[in-house]
C-alpha cells in the first residue's frame, strides 16, 4: 500500500511539472479560466450559503447550551463563534464540500474527455491537455475558492448571531461585544492561507484522478469517488499542518 | 511518407507487435487492416506518438519521431490530424468551434481568416449548414465528417484515420471513403487509414498493410488483393460467404475474357 502510494505521488509531481508548463495560448487559457471562475465561483454560492448558514446556526446553538450554565459570560459565544469559524469551520468545512461538489465535477470532466477521447484528440493536436486542462480550474480555484471562504465565515457568523438573538439565547449587544472582543487580524490570514492551500489540493488531486481514469464506466465513478476522498484527507492533513505551523 | 522501422511492442508480456517494416506512402491512401487484436489501434498510436514502441523506429520524412522530446514531438504533431473512431468532438463546442478550436490555439489568424478557412473545411466535407450545431444534435456519419474537417483545418501533412467507417451504414461509409481518398490526392498528404471494412480495403486501398497477431501478413493495393496467393489474406478478405462467391464470379468471368 505505501509503495502504490508513493508511486501515485511521484506521478502527481512529474505530471504536476507539465501542469506548469508555458500555455500555448494565453488568450485560449484565459478565456477557459473566466469559464472556470463562473463554474466554480458562482456555481458554487448556493452550496456554500446553505452550509455556511446551518454552521453558523449549530455552532452557535451548541456553544450556548454547553456555556449556558457555566460561570463563562455570555458574550464569549460571540468570541468563541468568531475565532471558531474564521480559523476552522469556515476554510475547512468549505472545503470539504467543495472537494465533493467541484473535485468529483472536475474528475468527471476530465475522466470523461479521457474516456471519449477528447484529451487524445488534443494531443494529436499538439495541446499540452495537462496543463490547458488543468491550470484554468486551479487558477480560477485560487481565485475563487478563498472569496468563497470569506463569504462563508461572514454567512457563518451572521447566521450565527441571527439564530442566538432570535431564540433569545443572547442579546444583540452580548453578541457584539463577544464578535468584537480579542481580534487578531492574523486570524483572518490564517483563513486565507488555508482556503488558498485547500483550493490547490482539491483541485489538483481531482483533475489528476480524472486526468488517469482507466476505461469504462466504474472506473470513471471510481475516479470521482477517490477525488473527493483523497482530497478530503489531504485538506485535512494539510489542516493539521497548517495549524501545527501558524497557530 | 512515414516510415516504420521494425516496430516492436509489448504490454507486460504480451507481444502485440512484432517486427513491422512499412512505408506509409505520401498523396495515397495507406490501410492497416487485420482481425481485432491484430495491433492495428495499437500501430497507429504508436504513429501518432500516443504509446512509444518497445523498439524500432518512427521517420516522418526526414525526422527520426521515436527520437524526439515531449516540446518537439508536441510541434510534430501540429502537422498531424487525426479522426477518431468515436471521432473525439467536444460536446460543448458547437461544429464551427469544433472546427476552429486548432486554429485558436495555434494561429495568429485574424478572425476573417480563420471564418474563411472554417467555411471551406465545412464546405469541402458538405457541412456548410450545419456549422451551428452541436455534436449532440448531428448523426454518426456528420460527427465523422465534422472530425475529418477539424483534422485538416490547420493543413496536416499527415492524417490518420481511426475506423472511420464503424458504426456508419455502407452508403455513410462509402462517402467517408470517397471524402478521406479526395482529401488524400487534393492536398497530397499521407493518409494512414485503420480499418477492418472489407469495402474501404477494395474501395480505397492503394497501400495496405495487413497484420496478423502482431506480424506483417502481407502487404500490397487493392488491386492485388483479389489475386494474390496469400491464404490468410484470402481468408480474411473473403470471410463472408457473399464476398466469397463474389469473387469467385470475378474469377470466373476474368477466365471467360481470356
Amino acid at each position: 500500500m505505501i509503495k502504490r502510494m508513493l508511486f501515485h505521488f511521484g506521478k502527481y509531481l512529474m505530471w504536476m511539472r507539465t501542469v506548469f508548463s508555458r500555455p500555448e495560448k494565453m488568450s485560449m487559457y484565459y478565456k477557459e479560466t473566466i469559464r472556470q471562475m463562473d463554474q466554480i465561483g458562482i456555481g458554487s454560492l448556493k452550496i456554500v450559503f446553505i452550509i455556511s448558514a446551518f454552521i453558523g446556526a449549530v455552532t452557535a446553538v451548541q456553544l450556548s447550551y454547553q456555556l449556558g450554565e457555566t460561570l463563562v459570560p455570555k458574550w464569549y459565544v460571540g468570541y468563541i463563534l468568531r475565532d471558531l469559524v474564521i480559523i476552522e469551520m469556515a476554510p475547512t468545512i468549505t472545503s470539504l464540500v467543495l472537494a465533493g461538489k467541484i473535485g468529483s465535477n472536475i474528475a468527471a470532466e476530465i475522466g470523461g474527455m479521457r474516456q471519449k477521447e477528447h484529451i487524445d484528440a488534443m494531443e494529436i493536436m499538439g495541446v499540452n491537455t495537462a496543463s490547458y486542462l488543468v491550470q484554468p480550474k486551479l487558477i480560477a480555484a485560487l481565485l475563487t475558492i478563498p472569496m468563497l471562504v470569506i463569504l462563508a465565515s461572514a454567512l457563518s457568523i451572521g447566521s450565527g448571531f441571527m439564530i442566538s438573538t432570535i431564540t433569545g439565547s443572547f442579546t444583540t449587544a452580548e453578541f457584539l461585544k463577544g464578535l468584537t472582543s480579542f481580534h487578531l487580524p492574523y486570524n483572518v490570514w490564517i483563513m486565507v492561507v488555508k482556503a488558498v492551500v485547500f483550493a490547490f489540493i482539491l483541485t489538483t488531486i481531482s483533475s489528476y484522478h480524472g486526468y488517469f481514469v482507466k476505461a469504462g464506466s466504474i472506473a470513471l465513478g471510481k475516479a470521482g469517488t477517490d477525488a473527493v476522498v483523497y482530497s478530503n484527507i489531504m485538506i485535512l492533513v494539510a489542516d493539521y499542518i497548517i495549524a501545527t505551523l501558524m497557530v | 511518407m512515414i516510415k516504420a522501422k521494425n516496430i516492436f511492442k509489448s504490454f507486460g508480456d504480451t507481444d502485440v507487435l512484432k517486427g513491422i517494416d512499412f512505408i506509409f506512402e505520401q498523396g495515397k491512401t495507406n490501410l492497416i487492416i487485420g482481425q481485432s487484436g491484430a495491433g492495428k489501434t495499437v500501430m497507429l498510436k504508436i504513429l501518432v506518438g500516443l504509446l512509444e514502441p518497445s523498439a524500432g523506429e518512427i521517420w516522418y520524412d526526414h525526422t527520426n519521431f521515436s527520437g524526439l522530446n515531449k516540446k518537439e514531438m508536441r510541434a510534430m504533431r501540429m502537422q498531424m490530424g487525426m479522426l477518431f473512431q468515436g471521432s473525439a468532438l467536444f460536446d460543448s463546442m458547437s461544429v464551427e468551434d469544433n472546427v476552429r478550436f486548432p486554429m485558436d490555439m495555434f494561429t495568429n489568424k485574424t478572425e476573417k481568416e480563420k471564418q474563411e478557412r472554417i467555411d471551406y473545411c465545412l464546405e469541402l466535407v458538405e457541412l456548410e449548414n450545419a456549422n451551428k450545431k452541436f455534436p449532440s444534435e448531428i448523426s454518426g456519419g456528420m460527427k465523422k465528417r465534422v472530425g475529418i474537417a477539424r483534422s485538416i483545418v490547420l493543413n496536416p501533412k499527415y492524417l490518420f484515420c481511426d475506423e472511420p467507417n464503424s458504426g456508419l451504414d455502407p452508403k455513410t461509409a462509402l462517402v467517408i471513403d470517397e471524402l478521406i481518398k479526395d482529401i488524400t490526392r487534393e492536398i497530397n498528404i499521407t493518409t494512414v487509414i485503420n480499418t477492418h471494412d472489407m469495402n474501404s480495403v477494395m474501395e480505397i486501398g492503394e497501400n495496405i498493410l495487413l497484420l496478423n497477431q502482431g506480424k506483417m501478413a502481407w502487404t500490397g493495393s487493392k488491386d492485388s488483393v483479389i489475386n494474390a496467393d496469400n491464404k490468410y489474406l484470402q481468408e480474411f478478405i473473403f470471410a463472408s460467404p457473399f464476398l466469397k462467391r463474389l469473387k469467385e464470379k470475378a474469377l470466373a468471368f476474368d477466365n471467360q475474357q481470356l
